[in-house]
């Protein structure tokens, strides 16, 4: 029964994979970023300005498209999920294969993008983390992709949201944690900053990277304040357990929603 | 087979159902009538499952469908308006389908053949017209042979050449024993089809009754007069 129950969740995500996979939209976000890598590793002569270049990929371009891409693909397919519904399929079932779905595929963009050349010119535990955390990054915003595609039933409002919680978590969050820290710059509130910090998901990941990449200075005032933070392996284990729940968390939120919605 | 007992449905602030009472036994076939915006449709698919009701019990088989899923093996549901994946063609979507239910049984192609859908198999449903997507409805509502058709508004769209093929299809299934349900508005078109006859009205139940009883209080001969006249009577009671 479980077996067979799983069996067909299985045949769900491989109609809705196969169904992303030839949209042409994921196969430009894979050429994109296999040129935007392959360059920055071919135009700098060392390995580490190259992977500066893909962090800065990975934080900005990555999720806004997992974002975007996700909450328009969900909104497209909404005859699908009605189709879907009216079949005996569990609603858990397909809100869960539509978000493996989405989740693998960017993933499989990413890492076919810039996981190869990153592999090939830094094949050390910078290159993993980066894979690594790109990857929980795609993972994260195709989450949140779906906590705004649920909230409204119209389109363009809930692209909308999805633009306002990229910008947010790329650009304005940074602004506010800066102006903070100069607001209470007299005021010991370092501490506070590593727990503010992990209100956001493209601030956790780039603190990761950045430890193991030795120029936090460049990045931005909250990646040089954390280093002393999350130097510690304890400190990475719990950035990468935030990271997880920035994904958990807002799918759950979505499921529920989704479980209760008339359609 | 099928129980509605005291549905309510909200949409914001409109009452979409209202304390909705319904049975409905093997073999019947039933019509769901009623001016536009009654319910009907809600409470279509509030049995299918896709609309959940604020409270009320709806039993099937015995089983209340609440958090369940699997009854709708039991279940053909044509849509009113057919909503498909627009890139996908028509054999994808009934490949698709029959992937999804997987079942051993076996399936019934009738009217595949009967629509003649095999020669537009690698059409994509965004370029089909509204009769033929119906087309496609209607099939997959037949194909894996369920105890139960629930049909919103079937001849909607179609050609008369195809309702009436359709029609003939109901017939055989309702002949075979299997509950049907049927909402519409062109009256003269179910008088051969239908052995009772429900009527909504702003979301209450208005009457369930038989159709031959419903012939003989109003001493009509046609189900389309006969509703009339009820309707005129109660003008009057209330004028």
């Amino acid at each position: 029964m479980c077996f067979k129950l799983i069996k067909k969740m299985n045949r769900i995500i491989k109609i809705i994979l196969s169904d992303i996979l030839k949209n042409k939209i994921v196969l430009a976000f894979t050429l994109i970023l296999a040129i935007l890598s392959w360059s920055s590793f071919a135009l700098e002569d060392n390995s580490s300005k190259g992977l500066l270049t893909i962090l800065n990929v990975i934080l900005f371009t990555v999720p806004l498209v997992s974002i975007l891409f996700a909450t328009i693909y969900l909104y497209n397919s909404s005859e699908f999920i009605e189709l879907l519904l009216s079949q005996p399929i569990k609603r858990v079932k397909i809100w869960m294969s539509l978000f493996i779905g989405l989740s693998t595929s960017m993933v499989i963009a990413f890492l076919l993008g810039a996981g190869i050349p990153l592999l090939i010119y830094s094949p050390n535990a910078v290159g993993f983390m980066m894979i690594s955390v790109g990857s929980i990054i795609s993972i994260v915003f195709v989450a949140l992709a779906f906590l705004s595609s649920i909230v409204t039933r119209d389109k363009a409002k809930g692209i909308g949201i999805a633009i306002m919680i990229w910008l947010f978590f790329a650009l304005l969050f940074d602004g506010l944690v800066l102006f903070l820290l100069f607001q209470f710059a007299d005021y010991p509130i370092e501490k506070a900053m590593v727990g503010i910090t992990a209100l956001s998901p493209i601030d956790l990941a780039r603190i990761q990277i950045l430890l193991h990449l030795d120029v936090s200075a460049m990045m931005g005032y909250t990646g040089a304040i954390f280093k002393d933070f999350f130097g510690t392996s304890l400190g990475l284990i719990v950035s990468f357990l935030l990271l997880c729940l920035w994904a958990i968390i807002p799918f759950s939120i979505s499921l529920k929603m989704f479980k209760s919605k008339d359609l | 087979m099928i129980e509605v007992s005291q549905v309510n449905k909200k949409f914001g602030k409109l009452e979409v159902l209202k304390n909705v009472n319904l049975t409905c036994k093997k073999g019947e076939c039933i019509a769901l009538i009623g001016p536009n915006g009654c319910g009907k449709t809600t409470l279509i698919k509030s049995i299918l499952g896709m609309v959940l009701p604020d409270n009320g019990t709806i039993i099937f088989n015995e089983k209340s469908i609440k958090n369940e899923y699997l009854y709708r093996n039991n279940i053909g549901y044509m849509p009113q308006i057919g909503r498909y994946p627009d890139t996908m063609t028509i054999g994808q979507v009934i490949e698709m389908i029959k992937t999804i239910r997987s079942s051993n049984e076996v399936l019934d192609e009738d009217l595949i053949k009967a629509f003649e859908l095999e020669k537009m198999f690698d059409k994509q449903m965004r370029t089909l017209s509204g009769g033929t997507t119906q087309k496609v409805s209607a099939t997959l509502a037949f194909l894996f042979n369920p105890d139960v058709l629930i049909l919103d508004e079937p001849t909607a769209g179609l050609d008369p050449l195809a309702s009436e093929v359709l029609k003939e299809k109901i017939i055989k299934e309702k002949e075979k024993g299997k509950l049907i349900l049927i909402t519409s508005h062109l009256l003269s078109e179910l008088d051969d089809l239908i052995t009772e006859i429900v009527f909504m009205q702003e979301g209450e139940v208005h009457f369930h009754k038989k159709v031959a009883t419903l012939l003989e209080e109003t001493n009509e001969t046609k189900i389309s007069k006969a509703i009339a006249s009820i309707l005129k009577s109660k003008k009057n009671l209330t004028t």
